[in-house]
C-alpha cells in the first residue's frame, strides 16, 4: 500500500480538484478522480522530491489570515502609488538583501510566494551557500524595516510549520 | 443572464461592488505597467489584478451562480489556488532572468551576487 500510494495528502488534493472541476460525487466522477490522482502522485513520486516535514499545523491558520489581510493592505497600498499624480519622484524602491535562518525548501518556498504574491515585493534571488534572499520593495523607505518585517512576520511562523 | 433580474437587492450589489473593485483594481494594476519607470517597479504592479483583483471577481462569481443555481458553485477556488501558485513563478522567472541579465551586464543598478560583490570587496583593499 506504501508503494502504491506515495504522495497520499497531494492525491487527496488531486481527487477533490477532479470532484470539484466536475461538480458531481457520482461513482463515475469518483473512479476516475482516484485513476488520476493515483497517476499524479506517481508521477510525484518519480521526480524524488525532498520529503516535506509538516509539524505545528496549528499555525496555518493564523497565518494565512496574516497573508490576507497583507494582500489587501498591500493592494490598497500599490494602487495608492501607482495612482500618485507626481509620478513617485520622492519614493524611492530598491533591493534589500536578507539573511534567513530557515533552509528547508518547502519553507523556502512558501516564503517566496507569500512574498511575490503580496504586491509591493518580490523575492528576486536565493543564495543557499549564505542563506540570503534578495527582495525587491517597491516602496522602499527602511531596509533594516523589512529585515525585521519578513523574519518576524513570516520566516518564524513558517519555521514552526516546515523545521 | 436573464436569471439575473430574479437576484435579490443586496446580492446585486454586492456582486456588482466585487465585480468592480476586481476590475477597477485589475486597470489601475495595467495603468501602473504603464506608469512606473524601471523594470522591476514594473512587475509589481500585475499582482494587484492577480492577487484582489481575480479575488473580487471570484466571489462576486460565485455570489452570483450560487444564488442563481440556489446551490453552492465552488469551481472559483480552484481557479484561485492555481493563479496563486502559479503567478508567483512567472513573476519570479522574469525578475530573476532580469536581475541576472542586469549583473552579467554590470549595470550597476542592481546588486550582484554575493561571492562576485566579495570578490570585488577584495580587489578594492
Amino acid at each position: 500500500m506504501k508503494h502504491l500510494l506515495r504522495h497520499p495528502l497531494f492525491a487527496l488534493l488531486l481527487l477533490i480538484a477532479w470532484l470539484l472541476l466536475m461538480e458531481s460525487v457520482s461513482p463515475g466522477a469518483v473512479l476516475l478522480g482516484s485513476l488520476l490522482a493515483l497517476g499524479g502522485s506517481w508521477a510525484l513520486a518519480s521526480l524524488a522530491l525532498p520529503r516535506a516535514r509538516l509539524r505545528r499545523l496549528a499555525v496555518l491558520p493564523g497565518l494565512m489570515r496574516d497573508v490576507l489581510v497583507e494582500v489587501v493592505r498591500s493592494n490598497n497600498a500599490v494602487a495608492r502609488i501607482i495612482l500618485n499624480p507626481k509620478g513617485g519622484t520622492t519614493r524611492r524602491s530598491g533591493f534589500v538583501r536578507i539573511p534567513l535562518d530557515m533552509r528547508d525548501p518547502y519553507g523556502l518556498a512558501a516564503l517566496a510566494c507569500i512574498l511575490t504574491a503580496t504586491p509591493g515585493t518580490v523575492w528576486a534571488e536565493y543564495d543557499a551557500e549564505e542563506g540570503t534572499m534578495l527582495l525587491h520593495v517597491l516602496d522602499l523607505i527602511d531596509e533594516a524595516e523589512w529585515v525585521f518585517i519578513v523574519k518576524q512576520k513570516w520566516e518564524q511562523r513558517l519555521m514552526e510549520i516546515f523545521e | 443572464m436573464t436569471q439575473a433580474v430574479e437576484l435579490p437587492g443586496w446580492a446585486a450589489l454586492t456582486v456588482a461592488v466585487l465585480l468592480l473593485s476586481g476590475a477597477g483594481l485589475t486597470l489601475v494594476g495595467a495603468v501602473g505597467l504603464l506608469r512606473l519607470k524601471t523594470f522591476y517597479e514594473r512587475v509589481h504592479a500585475p499582482t494587484l489584478g492577480t492577487t484582489l483583483g481575480i479575488g473580487c471577481v471570484l466571489l462576486a462569481s460565485m455570489l452570483f451562480f450560487s444564488l442563481v443555481q440556489t446551490r453552492f458553485i465552488l469551481h472559483e477556488i480552484l481557479i484561485a489556488v492555481l493563479v496563486v501558485i502559479t503567478t508567483p513563478v512567472t513573476l519570479m522567472l522574469l525578475t530573476r532572468a532580469a536581475l541576472y541579465r542586469d549583473q552579467i551586464e554590470g549595470t550597476g543598478a542592481v546588486p550582484l551576487p554575493l561571492h562576485l560583490s566579495r570578490g570585488r570587496n577584495i580587489d578594492n583593499q
